[in-house]
């Protein structure tokens, strides 16, 4: 998967935990949650669509690594490439 | 033959706007079926049917706005003879009686609010709009009457969108030059009508409900722990946040402390048997709504996660049930992570205690023999009706709430 497609597949997931936000433009750098006041369980219902998406699985330990786009991206090609 | 009324939906939604029927003149209806689903300022809730029958007829078209307590359709029950119209409104521990409108109904004496052509527009002829994008709509600020409907004759997200994207990418056009394109404002009309209907309901609480307040700071490191070892035990779908087991102990304190649960209605304190706790979710910039998981004393902590992630996708997706607005018995505010460290919240009418929890965080604590540790710690603050409690009753619950909280794994 290129880091295009990773991009693709997080927003993706994103915007299905939170449809209210569709369409809204992500600031990679920024974590989600002061982009778009994403709580505690927004976070958890992601990271279970990424996690469904990608099937790496994903300890509670590493979810501060996937609070922004750029972390998610960064993580899951780490753990995809892992996964080999 | 019945009257089906609007619910109440809590203090602060006196009315709504119908949507759209889900039940048809001769459908059968049982007991939770969804009738219809209604647009609030805090978007659409589904509401649900109270008792058995078929639906004889409705007494509300799509797009008319009405009050709390206006008839909406009309149930045939079995051995019906059709002569006398009784009103049908939830059951008595479902719904606060002071949010009901009187019951006394002549035969045929519809209470309809007739509906104003300017403020319904969102339905144009009969072309119907999806909640989810009259929702989205609304938070880009964009007409609905200006969208053209899709092949169904239905306005969906689709549509919405599209109309949306063509728009931005006008505006982006313009704005090309700029560094930074400014962000999409939200638009000030639906959240100037949240934030009036929640500052009316709150006004009213602030200078009617004689509110107290007594709070703890509460040692969480028992909790975190534990919660750290279940958690690496489990799947991502089965981890817990610490909102589940805290929901669960402040539902278990409560049943010791039974005048924080309940309303306080025509004059007089009226504790609840059963303890609907509603949980204070953001929406967003664009207010709050407080929706109940029902029954919260007597699920398992496993249980409380599911229907807490249940009620969140559901306030996100726009299909909060009437239900869950009407009756929790009490509420629960709970700042999260990354937040502050307390907050003192305001009672929501006509319930009379309302529990805000600070966020989890590392401060020195004082252990034994006097030396001093970092621990993880919350502060919790009730805000309660001294009407129907006083101070030693909050005390005596967060004494209580502090001695579930040390053993999580007995909750």
């Amino acid at each position: 998967m290129t880091d295009e497609e990773l991009k693709n597949l997080v927003v993706k997931a994103l915007f299905e935990v939170a449809p209210d936000l569709e369409g809204e433009d992500v600031d990679p750098d920024e974590s989600f949650r002061d982009q778009f006041e994403i709580d505690s369980m927004d976070l958890l219902n992601f990271i279970i669509k990424i996690h469904e998406a990608t099937g790496v699985d994903i300890p509670e330990k590493d979810y501060p690594k996937l609070t922004t786009l750029v972390g998610c991206v960064a993580y899951l090609k780490h753990h995809r490439q892992g996964a080999r | 033959m019945t009257a089906f009324r609007m619910p109440s939906l809590g203090a602060d939604m006196d009315k709504a706007t119908l949507v759209e029927w889900l039940k048809q003149p001769g459908e059968a209806i049982k007991r939770g079926d969804i009738i219809a689903v209604v647009e609030t300022v805090k978007g659409a809730i589904e509401i649900e049917a109270f008792e058995e029958g078929v639906l004889d007829r409705h007494a509300v078209t799509p797009g008319e706005s009405v009050l709390v307590g206006t008839t909406l359709a009309f149930i045939r029950n079995e051995n019906d003879e059709g002569t006398s119209t009784k009103a049908v409104v939830p059951p008595e521990d479902i719904t606060p009686a002071i949010n009901r409108k009187p019951e006394t109904e002549k035969s045929g004496a519809i209470e309809m609010i007739s509906s104003n052509a300017s403020r319904t527009a969102h339905v144009v002829g009969e072309r119907k709009v999806s909640p989810v994008a009259r929702k989205r709509a609304a938070e880009a600020g964009v007409d609905i009457a200006r969208i053209s409907s899709g092949e169904d004759g239905i306005i969906g997200l689709a549509q919405v969108n599209a109309f949306i994207e063509t728009g931005e990418a006008e505006q982006k056009e313009r704005t090309l030059t700029q560094d930074a394109p400014p962000k999409t404002e939200k638009p000030s009309l639906n959240l100037d009508v949240m934030r009036k209907a929640i500052g009316d309901a709150m006004t009213k609480s602030k200078r009617e409900v004689p509110h107290y307040y007594v709070a703890s700071t509460i040692n969480c490191t028992a909790l975190k722990s534990w919660l750290e070892v279940q958690n690496a035990k489990r799947t991502v779908t089965e981890r817990l946040l610490y909102v589940a087991p805290l929901i669960k102990a402040v539902a278990r304190a409560l049943k010791e402390t039974p005048n924080l649960n309940g309303f306080f209605t025509e004059g007089a304190f009226h504790p609840s048997t059963r303890i609907h706790v509603g949980v204070a979710a953001s929406l967003r910039g664009e207010g709050l709504i407080a929706p109940a998981i029902h029954d919260t004393d007597e699920l398992g902590v496993d249980d409380c996660m599911k229907g807490l992630r249940d009620l969140v996708t559901r306030v996100r997706t726009g299909r909060i049930r009437g239900s869950e607005l009407s009756n929790p018995t009490v509420t629960i505010s709970i700042l999260g992570e990354d937040t502050a460290d307390s907050v003192t919240p305001v009672i929501y009418p006509p319930q009379v205690a309302i529990i805000g929890c600070g966020a989890i965080v590392q401060r020195p604590w004082v252990v034994a023999e006097g030396a001093v540790e970092p621990r993880q710690v919350m502060t919790v603050t009730v805000a309660a009706d001294h009407r129907a409690s006083d101070g030693r009753t909050a005390a005596r619950f967060l004494r209580t709430l502090d001695k579930l909280l040390q053993a999580p794994e007995a909750l």
